[in-house]
């Protein structure tokens, strides 16, 4: 057994951080961690080291996948070059309809939505964590729409780690084909 | 004939997942591009080929052996 070493245990923020949102939605900005730092070891350093070593959400997919996953490989098309790219567009076009949001929210043109959207679809009323008056309304506006996506993406995640490999989600996982394709431009 | 592991660096997502495997260390994500095997390190256990969400990794046995 390798010993563990500090960056084993960002499974507990993942976790964190969804209990955290549960309580009040303004921790979600939180979640921009889980977005900036890929990027900046992809564009900075070239490599992957965040997704090989300390993605909390990856190390709780094999955490929960060592007790329950089918463990069979995922369908060819799945790790496919143009589901990648064609799901990195698509997360990234609702990524920038998520923004649009708070831009509306923060023009006057829309009220605060409080409620989180799974699935893009399913509308699950969120009011407990509403806490309104602390910042202006589009800071709450993109703490729903952000933590949406963070579960969204779980949920996602958890239904393949099941279904196929633990960390299946890894292998279409927008951070990781932006991060990849930075490194493969970088090192070419 | 040994058995080493081999990654395919066309379907490799550089996830990492193998190299959290290895018990020895052989394995390694190459610039955040693919993963590579030092075959003086692999002793072909499969724990990576196990692993690997896409299917990337396999252990082939290598004839050329000297």
């Amino acid at each position: 057994m390798k010993s563990k070493k500090w960056y084993d245990f960002f499974w507990i923020w993942s976790i964190l951080f969804f209990s955290l949102g549960f309580f009040n939605i303004l921790f979600a900005w939180l979640g921009l961690f889980d977005f900036m730092l890929p990027l900046i070891f992809a564009i900075a350093g070239g490599n992957k080291w965040f997704c090989n070593n300390m993605c909390g959400r990856g190390q709780l997919f094999s955490l929960l996948g060592s007790k329950c996953s089918r463990n069979k490989i995922a369908p060819r098309w799945m790790y496919s070059k143009w589901f990648r790219a064609a799901f990195l567009i698509f997360f990234m076009t609702m990524f920038g309809i998520m923004i649009f949001q708070t831009y509306l929210v923060f023009r006057g043109a829309s009220d605060v939505g409080a409620a989180v959207k799974l699935l893009w679809t399913f509308s699950v009323p969120w009011e407990w964590a509403y806490t309104p008056g602390l910042f202006d309304g589009w800071v709450y506006q993109f703490s729903f729409g952000f933590y949406s996506l963070m579960l969204t993406s779980t949920l996602i995640g958890l239904l393949v780690m099941v279904l196929y490999r633990p960390r299946t989600w890894c292998t279409f996982c927008p951070m990781g084909t932006m991060t990849q394709g930075i490194c493969r431009i970088k090192n070419r | 004939m040994s058995k080493k592991a081999r990654a395919d660096k066309e379907i490799c997502v550089a996830c990492g997942v193998c190299v959290r495997a290895c018990p020895r260390s052989a394995i390694s994500v190459f610039k955040g591009c693919y993963a590579t095997v030092d075959d003086e390190s692999c002793v072909g256990c499969r724990l990576c080929e196990k692993s690997c969400p896409a299917g990337a990794v396999r252990v082939e046995v290598q004839a050329n052996e000297k």
